[in-house]
């Protein structure tokens, strides 16, 4: 039994430092005083200087936040929608639209759309073309776990509730929403960090206009890397990093029913 | 003016069909139970006369109101569910608050009416506590308090102590019949558990495949059941089959397999040629020595096969001669009580006239 | 009952309506697409010009043609391509479901409440960006980094020649597991995670030593998990384009980076389209298949 245990905790160990070892890298390179991500040479912040004063970057990175803010609202709202609709109305042919984009691979989803927004719509890609390309496949995200939650719940407490005197509106208002708000939350969460975090859709729907993030971080590893791209990964994580610790704490600051008791 | 009446109430899901012509009336201030094996309806009808489903025909009235196809929420019926259905996100006073809020009263009457109702329940202390915080007699209690806090005219139950331990099954029950007491509206239980039905309600009507059997006390139901089904399902029952060959004056001549014959009194809609069981509960029936061969009425002779002792009671199960097996229960209770049967004594098992009844099958 | 049409209408129609203009209707369209003829500067040639099409003898019906699946079928390079990405597919899942069992085990049987951090532990490097988890590899891989001096010195003590780590298909398959471990790790758990540990003490009690619990009990309970979580790799490795792009050679082209092409570089559309088709086509097996295998067991 302590043999065994001993292995396990060796094999997962080893597995847990593969994980981690290509970040810590990056991060501490993003502070080292040398144009090669080689060897260290000494402490700078000169990295994260220059890239504050990349205006190319930076008007990437405002860009992306608006796809990503744009992108999670529409599909925090139609993904709720959905989620609430398969659970409750039993549908069948929902959850396949829903739940496919998630599942195919992301190259799929990019060329259609690419094929659908330039030969149909005749639209010219850009932020529009990207948000509406996000949306799509987040929407899958949010409704499968707002409808993870729903079927988490006693249904009871629904009829309970039109049973005590509230009108439909006012059982969803009172008792649904506050219930899967967490789910929600979550699923909106989830969104924002998809969506910034999207290379292969964004790739093939982005237009020629306006810069991107992940497009300027691709361009930058493929041209030239410089630990510019370090800086700019290193800030990133920390936008991941306060979000998911964001998600946890309203995780356990509203779950207060959480238990299905 | 019956409180609720039910009128043909039928519904069917595609081809099974869950309630069939139902009639039904309870009383304004009665404890009522439906009974029923699991399947046989009783969810059903309890759903439709909440209000979260509709008879395809027929008719619910409440103080002689259709109400069949009215919304759940604009019924003055409430529901205590078997889950208890409590709001998990809201604290027991504000659960216990949710009704006099959606009927619009003024916060400081429902701030008084829910310190009282929880004061009644013994749960003030618990107020500001969530649901999965409470233990499950608790949780009973606040499902209790929030049905009952804005007066409905009817109280329905699915299964109120099916979740319950034993021990606080009991207490609970007689808690609901005081508390039933004190407050005057009329509560409707659902329930597959014939103890909790017998222990709880003024009346019991039993379901059977959609369809109500029998309507009655629970004295009633119990002691001379209208049908085979009821026997059997309610308390346990020795059946042996029989048929009437004879019918005379005020007795009846049955031939049971086996067991010959025997002459009953008669019962009404009773013909000859009628094929049914004969019926006899386990603790009408005594068992003797076989020296006591005395003239026993309906007197069999058989041994000791098995027996099963509980404490306060002895099963014995005995086989007679004409190879018929029997259950009779024999209180430990007699302070001389001479002896116990070993398996394999010889013994005389007797019964009197009127404790086996001849149902039609 | 109305009411309840009513409301049923209104909450599923605006999401319905979304995904059929922006997922349905695109892939529909990427399937006629893959019937056209590309236009002579890329994209696609015009319906209407059905008479000069016909005018070069060709059987095209309304400008459409089978000509992109012939073209598609008779280059053996195309099929190289599928096999390679295949095997790539393969391999990485293979090495995802080694690396994640100890992992998923470990956290099964860890106290309740550490299995969450640890769980948040696997998530979190997955959290971060995607590119940046390929691009770390570069560093990591790159000539003049620590490990490649490593690797070669140790190449070099055992006479072999100095190799580059940093475009090959080693690198290509690292960052394929890099990227899709997570996908193997949670699904595992959440299997392993719902045995019962007395199956073991059981099995133990009946005589059978470490590897017999292994590989009789805990093993075949978990192939459903095992089955999930190897689709959850394979398929978005089979369609993968920015791993060997970034990672890998001239050589490691996948059916990801064949697509890409179609559409961003030759501008061939016709033929990206019948590719997606035939990537499509490939992942609905793959997936069927991982679904008949991961459905519970029962006796026929």
């Amino acid at each position: 039994m302590k043999r065994s245990n001993l292995t396990l905790w060796l094999a997962a160990s080893l597995v847990y430092i593969f994980l981690y070892i290509p970040l810590i890298i990056v991060v501490v390179y993003s502070f080292n005083d040398s144009r090669l991500n080689a060897e260290w040479v000494g402490f700078t912040l000169d990295w994260y200087y220059k890239l504050f004063q990349n205006e190319e970057m930076l008007l990437a990175a405002r860009n992306s936040l608006i796809i990503a803010v744009s992108a999670s609202l529409l599909a925090t709202t139609l993904g709720t929608m959905a989620g609430l609709a398969i659970h409750r109305f039993r549908l069948k042919f929902l959850p396949v639209l829903a739940f496919t984009p998630v599942a195919m691979p992301e190259i799929l989803l990019g060329v259609s759309l690419l094929l659908f927004f330039l030969q149909v719509l005749n639209l010219t890609l850009g932020m529009f073309s990207i948000i509406i390309a996000h949306a799509t496949f987040c929407i899958g995200f949010v409704a499968i776990i707002v409808r993870a939650r729903l079927q988490g719940m006693d249904e009871s407490i629904f009829e309970a509730a039109r049973d005590l005197g509230a009108t439909p509106w006012q059982t969803f208002r009172l008792i649904t929403l506050p219930l899967i708000l967490p789910a929600v939350v979550a699923g909106a969460l989830m969104s924002f960090t998809l969506s910034i975090d999207d290379f292969v859709i964004t790739f093939f729907t982005k237009g020629v206009g306006e810069p991107i993030l992940p497009i300027q971080i691709y361009t930058m590893i493929k041209i030239a890397v410089t630990p510019e791209v370090n800086a700019i990964s290193t800030l990133l994580m920390l936008l991941t990093l306060v979000l998911i610790i964001l998600a946890n704490r309203l995780d356990a600051g509203m779950l207060q029913g959480d238990k299905k008791s | 003016m019956a409180l609720l009446e039910l009128r043909n109430v039928t519904r069917r899901f595609g081809d099974f069909t869950a309630v069939d012509c139902v009639n039904l009336s309870i009383e304004a201030g009665e404890l009522f139970t439906l009974l029923g094996p699991s399947g046989c309806g009783k969810t059903t009808l309890l759903r439709m006369i909440a209000g979260f489903d509709v008879p395809d025909s027929g008719q619910i009235l409440l103080d002689g109101k259709d109400i069949a196809n009215t919304p759940p929420e604009k019924r003055p019926i409430h529901t205590v569910f078997q889950s208890y259905a409590l709001f998990p996100h809201m604290t027991v006073a504000d659960n216990v608050a949710f009704p006099l809020k959606m009927s619009g009263k003024a916060p400081d009457e429902i701030k008084k009416r829910v310190e009282q109702a929880l004061a009644e329940v013994q749960l003030s202390r618990f107020a500001h506590r969530f649901p999965h915080e409470l233990s499950g007699g608790q949780k009973q209690r606040v499902a209790f308090a929030r049905g009952l806090i804005n007066r409905p005219r009817l109280l329905l139950m699915d299964e109120p102590l099916g979740a319950l331990d034993a021990k606080l099954r009991e207490d609970m029950q007689r808690e609901l019949i005081n508390l039933q007491k004190e407050v005057g509206i009329t509560f409707v239980f659902v329930t597959h558990s014939q103890d909790e039905a017998l222990a709880l309600s003024q009346r019991i009507a039993v379901m059977n495949q959609g369809r109500v059997e029998q309507i009655g006390e629970p004295s009633v139901i119990y002691g001379q059941p209208a049908n085979r089904f009821i026997a059997d399902f309610i308390g346990k029952i020795n059946l042996m089959e029989a048929q009437v060959t004879q019918v005379s004056g005020q007795d009846m001549t049955l031939e049971a397999d086996k067991l010959g014959t025997t002459t009953l009194p008669l019962k009404q809609g009773v013909n000859v040629g009628d094929k049914g069981v004969i019926a006899i509960r386990p603790e009408q029936i005594s068992v003797h020595a076989p020296d006591k061969q005395a003239e026993l009425p309906h007197a069999h002779s058989g041994k000791v096969l098995d027996f099963l002792y509980v404490g306060d009671v002895t099963t014995y199960i005995v086989e007679l001669d004409c190879g018929i097996h029997m259950e009779a229960l024999l209180a430990n209770s007699a302070p001389g009580r001479a002896r116990f049967f070993e398996v394999g004594d010889p013994v005389i098992v007797s019964w009197t006239r009127e404790a086996a009844q001849f149902l039609l099958n | 009952m109305n009411k309840l049409r009513l409301t049923r209408w209104l909450v599923s129609l605006p999401p319905t309506l979304f995904l059929l203009l922006f997922f349905a209707a695109p892939s529909l369209l990427m399937i006629v697409t893959s019937f056209r003829y590309p236009g002579e500067f890329g994209g696609l040639a015009p319906l209407s010009a059905l008479e000069t099409m016909t005018g070069e003898g060709d059987s095209g019906l309304y400008g459409l043609t089978l000509e992109t699946y012939h073209f598609f079928f008779s280059d053996i390079l195309y099929a190289e391509i599928f096999l390679k990405s295949f095997a790539v597919a393969t391999l990485t899942t293979l090495i995802c479901l080694i690396m994640a069992y100890p992992v998923a085990m470990l956290i099964a049987k860890s106290e309740k409440k550490y299995r969450n951090l640890m769980i948040l532990l696997v998530v979190l490097p997955f959290a971060s960006n995607f590119l940046i988890r390929i691009y770390a590899w570069m560093i990591i891989l790159g000539p003049e980094s620590a490990f490649s001096h490593f690797v070669n010195n140790i190449l070099q003590m055992l006479g072999f020649e100095p190799v580059m780590l940093l475009f090959s298909p080693f690198a290509v398959i690292v960052g394929m597991v890099y990227v899709h471990l997570p996908f193997m790790i949670l699904p595992l758990y959440t299997n392993l995670e719902k045995h019962d540990p007395v199956l073991l003490d059981a099995a133990q009690d009946l005589g059978a030593n470490r590897w017999q619990r292994f590989w009789l009990i805990t093993w075949p309970q978990s192939l459903p998990g095992v089955f999930s979580g190897a689709a959850l790799v394979f398929i978005p490795v089979l369609g993968m384009f920015a791993v060997p792009d970034i990672l890998g050679g001239t050589g490691d082209i996948l059916i990801g980076n064949l697509i890409k092409d179609q559409f961003l570089g030759t501008r061939d559309w016709p033929f990206g389209s019948t590719l997606s088709i035939m990537l499509m086509l490939t992942v609905l097996c793959v997936a069927g298949l991982s679904m008949l295998l991961a459905r519970p067991r029962t006796s026929r």
